[in-house]
């Protein structure tokens, strides 16, 4: 549950405590009396740390009055997912934090209830993963790492977060990139960052991927090389993407803001002009600076094709591995 | 900055009244959330993180190494008294423990944690000052196939908790193996015998089964086979340990803090592996005058190296976090998170670009160390008085207990059921002479053995001799084969 990458914006738990002490200065009309955040993960991990930011921000601008918060962790969030359901359903003052982790997880665990139940609000941020190879490695850059991959799948082993998760649907995509079905890869799951980290530095395995931000300290130190990450643009100025190497694969770990099943038309609109009123604060792109949080807001229809094609891309990879 | 100035630079930082002050803090909060089976240190850190927003760093760290530290102590304490692991650092512990509180024994039980506790927790910290970065490049070097080994090196543990009967305490380390295997595993994604309810995707908390197996069982079976209604009250015995008991723990004390402290270290250790060691190794080391002690009354060594053992784990965890920025437990994992939100990006340069506060923080672990001491050896005759309660409230008390702590763990009406269902399975198991213990160490052994295996045979595309190619590998499956068969061939060699 403690992955690393869900806890880097963890520290947006600590910004809640100048939240509570400023008083309402309200600079914009109040949307919003009080608002019910869920999180379908446990305190301190990704979820919980945009839920936070979101809360933090838009008390301070005036523009929600009070949040309740109710974390409710495990497997990717399905675990929540199915109480955030029943417990909200038609309500137009609940938001629930959930992303492309989730996605991928209802298939794997082939639970009944879906991000198909609940109504798209906005994404809102979203990180690449990044291709590491250990400092001592022979392979230098990109395209190495992509003759060693066509050359013997399954003797380029690679380590990365839980199965079915962004890290190892990513592999799949570059795979097939490279003529070889998702399946012939060797990924090796590990349960959080640290035992990854860990393979990775001490060469058990061939090559690592997972999001930036959990592999940065360890490239700035020379400890790890970065080979390439998966974003549509560079995440790293030094960094070429996979992209830009003849790899068409884009995937990127994102997170947005879903409503309950059920809602009434006008209080999703009620709710997307809050996010879009959110995303135009200055507090929020200083937030996301602090954070390190690429900005990826989508709404409405959007946000809604975009869940379409991630799903069916996520669940072409899944399928091709056997996961799904 | 070598290590000497670099401590002396550290408690010149952490000996102010206000750093003081905080670890005093954190050690009280640590060891009040180590007794409650549901609440740990990590999700206690995550719960004060916004908190500590307005402290500066040098402060807050302190008062979450205090809570880190305090936990581990804390944690013996329920283990002893009430059969009730506090976390699973603790659960070996009360294999000994509470029989040593039901005979009497409680006040030696718990000094000898305490200060077992203080050694190894010392050793422990001179460990991260002056050995830190070797050991965890060297923990480095070891890979699945290594983890795998050590893990069947471990198993051999099993037969030192089998009980009279092999086949049922076999028996008892399948049911650990089955429960172990639910939830989502680790390297397909896909939920095993979760049967549709989705608390169970995560698997199942194995301080829950603990409690379940130790205190729910036992108060079930005392309900159902205490006939007559004289209330018994347990002697609560002498408080002190002897002279004898000294004699006896000093040695444990030592083995469990040199075997408990590279665990910690290693990414995939924790401190459940190097406690079942321990507990292994005082059992077949133990006087032979003492060897009828242990599961009858209660030995002391059996207390006194698996506590010794999970305060240097302890230790060690915190290691691989500061040399090299791994979060290799959930407490380190948040407070690494912690380190984020002061703006320190806490990696392999850590020690070089923040050695002040790095130096402070260790030197805090000192001073929390000692604080815990002479926190906790007066409270073991108040603690040992909770034994006075008559039979029938202290068992009623101790259900209490573990059920807000069970609820405490995920808030969760799933966790209930299963606390209750597995006791009282536990009920029939004591009933009918099954050991329990067997079944913690599947759980806690088997779904950790697996994942390694797997992952080693990912890496090695399916080659099963890379379990004894490697050479690290090797000497460990060496070694387990020697534990296992070692004790026979003597035995025979012996008899002639």
């Amino acid at each position: 549950m403690f992955n690393r990458r869900q806890l880097l914006a963890a520290p947006a738990l600590l910004l809640t405590a100048p939240a509570l002490l400023l008083a309402n200065t309200a600079r914009a009309e109040q949307r919003f009396p009080s608002l019910s955040m869920f999180i379908p993960a446990g305190p301190g991990g990704g979820w919980d740390g945009l839920g936070r930011a979101i809360e933090q921000v838009s008390r301070q601008a005036g523009l929600v009055g009070t949040f309740q918060f109710e974390n409710i962790g495990g497997a990717g969030g399905t675990v929540g997912l199915p109480r955030f359901v029943a417990s909200k359903r038609g309500r137009g003052d609940a938001l629930m934090v959930s992303g492309s982790i989730m996605v991928g997880s209802v298939l794997t665990n082939k639970t009944p209830v879906g991000l198909q139940n609940v109504t798209p609000v906005a994404r809102l941020t979203e990180e690449a993963d990044v291709i590491v190879v250990p400092a001592a490695s022979p392979i230098k850059d990109i395209s190495g790492f992509l003759a060693a991959l066509k050359a013997n799948p399954g003797g380029t082993s690679i380590a990365g977060g839980s199965a079915g998760g962004t890290d190892h649907i990513a592999l799949g995509l570059v795979l097939k990139s490279q003529g070889h079905s998702a399946r012939q890869g060797s990924y090796v799951a590990f349960a959080g960052g640290g035992p990854a980290q860990a393979a990775i530095l001490g060469a058990q395995v061939s090559a690592g991927m997972s999001g930036l931000s959990e592999f940065a300290e360890q490239i700035k130190a020379g400890r790890m090389r970065a080979l390439a990450t998966t974003g549509a643009t560079r995440s790293d100025p030094a960094i070429p993407t996979l992209k830009e190497s003849g790899v068409d694969v884009v995937i990127t770990n994102w997170r947005g803001v879903f409503a309950p099943p059920g809602v009434r038309p006008e209080a999703l609109t009620k709710l997307v002009a809050l996010m879009t009123e959110l995303h135009a604060l200055p507090a929020w792109a200083e937030m996301l600076k602090t954070r390190d949080w690429a900005d990826a807001f989508m709404v409405g229809d959007e946000f809604a094709r975009f869940l379409d094609s991630d799903r069916a891309q996520t669940e072409l990879v899944l399928k091709e591995i056997g996961l799904a | 900055m070598n290590a000497f100035d670099g401590l002396s630079l550290g408690f010149s930082h952490a000996l102010t009244l206000s750093n003081l002050g905080w670890a005093l803090l954190g050690c009280f909060l640590g060891t009040a959330v180590g007794v409650l089976p549901g609440i740990g240190p990590a999700l206690t850190i995550a719960l004060l993180l916004p908190i500590t927003f307005q402290v500066e760093a040098t402060g807050a760290f302190i008062l979450f190494c205090g809570i880190f530290y305090g936990a581990m102590y804390g944690g013996s304490t329920t283990s002893i008294l009430l059969n009730t692991p506090g976390e699973s650092g603790s659960i070996i512990t009360a294999l000994e423990g509470a029989k040593m509180a039901r005979n009497g024994r409680a006040g030696p039980a718990l000094a000898t944690a305490a200060i077992g506790s203080f050694v190894a927790g010392t050793i422990g910290t001179l460990g991260i000052s002056f050995l830190g970065p070797v050991v965890v490049e060297f923990a480095l070097k070891l890979g699945p196939a290594e983890y795998f080994s050590l893990m069947v090196l471990c198993f051999v543990t099993v037969s030192a908790v089998l009980g009279g009967s092999a086949l049922r305490g076999l028996t008892s380390l399948a049911f650990g193996l089955l429960l172990g295997l639910v939830g989502i595993d680790l390297q397909s994604g896909q939920p095993r015998m979760t049967f549709g309810i989705p608390e169970l995707l995560d698997g199942v908390n194995v301080v829950l089964v603990a409690v379940a197996l130790f205190a729910v069982g036992e108060t079930l079976f005392l309900a159902w086979r205490h006939h007559d209604n004289q209330a018994v009250v347990r002697p609560v015995g002498s408080i002190m340990m002897s002279r004898d008991d000294w004699k006896r723990s000093w040695k444990p004390w030592l083995r469990g803090s040199f075997l408990g402290f590279p665990f910690g270290v290693m990414p995939a250790g924790g401190t459940e592996m190097p406690t079942m060691l321990s507990y292994y190794a005082e059992r077949k080391l133990v006087a032979p005058e003492h060897v009828h002690e242990f599961g009858t009354t209660g030995a002391i060594e059996g207390v006194a190296g698996p506590e010794a053992a999970n305060n240097a784990a302890a230790a060690g965890i915190l290691v691989p976090m500061l040399t090299l920025g791994l979060p290799t437990s959930a407490t380190a994992a948040i407070m690494l998170s912690a380190f984020q939100s002061y703006g320190i990006n806490p990696g392999p340069m850590l020690f070089e670009q923040q050695s002040a506060l790095v130096w402070t923080l260790i030197a805090s672990l000192y001073v929390a160390n000692i604080m815990l001491v002479v926190l906790n050896l007066p409270l073991v005759g108040l603690w040992a008085r909770i034994l006075k309660i008559p039979q029938p409230q202290l068992y009623a008390g101790i259900l209490v207990f573990a059920t807000i702590g069970t609820y405490g763990i995920s808030n969760s009406v799933v966790d209930l059921v299963l606390l209750y269902s597995i006791g009282f399975v536990a009920m029939f198991m004591r009933r009918f002479d099954f050991p329990t213990a067997p079944v913690v160490i599947g759980m806690i052994l088997g779904p950790m053995a697996e994942q390694a295996m797997r992952q080693a045979l990912t890496i090695s595309q399916g080659d099963w001799t890379a379990f004894v190619t490697r050479p690290g590998s090797a000497v460990l499956l060496g070694l387990a084969v020697l534990a296992l068969v070692g004790p026979r061939v003597w035995g025979m060699v012996r008899r002639g």
